[in-house]
């Protein structure tokens, strides 16, 4: 009880805050994998709280599936850009003028990576979570799904 | 200064020795998370604050599983006779590393001096020096990994997705077997 209830009022605080780590990654300290770590422990806490039942249905495999490929698959596009419009792999394609240093929309391509790279790591380190605990589940003498 | 990293790193040697030495599994797990905390404060101390949130984030997760799988292994303790060949090769490595070690030391700079003092052509200076009029990112760190070194990030990222598909390709057979989990392929 006191443990879920206290999950109900963190959870959306952690979630916050790696979401504003991997925000603001390019003018405070951290970035894309710090804030994808806190990220993912926001979800991880909820699945230790209120059971696997609950955790899986907020953040389903499948979704943690797509949204893996979609971080990695963002990261590469930026990337691609960068060939196409400037030449290089990799080139800061949409740079900014000195008047946008230290506000949230400077340094072009950087915070569309560290959105990609936390989407990423969130549900990378998400995944490796699920996967260990259904096995522990899996492993469990006398649980319903363990023989098919 | 020194004499607060020089009692943390204490505190983590001891932390990693007894975490080998105990024979409950729960305890070693439990040393292991201090000494990756006393690290984060560590970082922390030696102005590193990007890697302090980072080991501090990674070392949450890292003793969740960690315990999450002592709890369902059913093991508590552990017992391992030692072998006597085993720890001759240990002392000998450790040894030869000290000896490297002592080496480097003595090349190193004075403590808070960078390195990139001695070489004024290095690219780090570069890095630092028009780091903020290349990219626009405040944060220097975030510039040379998302910017001046991207594709390490991205090698990053690669393993991190390898990592995570080979886990999920082996430990497939069992997370299938769910039973609140809605079915990617048919039964067979």
């Amino acid at each position: 009880m006191i443990v879920k209830t206290v999950c109900g009022w963190m959870k959306a605080f952690i979630l916050l805050y790696g979401i504003h780590i991997i925000l603001y990654g390019h003018l405070t300290p951290g970035g894309g994998f710090a804030g994808g770590v806190i990220a993912a422990s926001a979800f991880v806490l909820i699945m230790l709280a209120e059971g696997e039942a609950v955790g899986l249905k907020t953040f389903s495999r499948k979704a943690a599936s797509t949204w893996d490929s979609v971080g990695v698959l963002s990261f590469l596009v930026m990337a691609g850009l960068g060939l196409l419009l400037a030449g290089t792999f990799f080139v800061n394609f949409w740079t900014t003028d000195e008047s946008a240093h230290f506000t949230l929309f400077s340094s072009g391509i950087i915070p569309v990576c560290n959105i990609g790279i936390g989407l990423k790591v969130c549900s990378s380190l998400y995944l490796v979570f699920v996967v260990l605990t259904a096995m522990h589940l899996a492993l469990k003498p006398g649980n319903k799904g363990e023989n098919s | 200064m020194t004499e607060i990293l020089i009692a943390l790193i204490v505190l983590m040697i001891i932390g990693a020795l007894v975490a080998i030495e105990t024979s409950n599994l729960l305890y070693s797990v439990i040393s292991i998370g201090a000494v990756g905390f006393l690290l984060s404060i560590v970082f922390l101390f030696l102005s590193a604050p990007d890697l302090a949130i980072t080991q501090m984030a990674v070392e949450v997760i890292t003793l969740v599983i960690l315990l999450r799988a002592i709890a369902g292994s059913g093991r508590e303790a552990v017992s391992d006779r030692r072998s006597i060949f085993g720890t001759v090769v240990t002392v000998a490595m450790v040894l030869i590393l000290a000896g490297f070690s002592v080496r480097m030391f003595a090349d190193f700079p004075e403590f808070g001096q960078p390195v990139t003092d001695r070489f004024a052509d290095a690219p780090s200076n570069m890095y630092l020096r028009e780091g903020l009029e290349k990219t626009g990112a405040a944060n220097i760190v975030t510039a040379v990994l998302l910017d001046f070194r991207a594709y390490d990030t991205l090698g990053e990222a690669t393993v991190l997705f390898c990592a995570v598909v080979g886990a999920l390709s082996i430990l497939r057979r069992k997370t299938k077997k769910q039973p609140d989990e809605p079915d990617e392929e048919n039964e067979p």
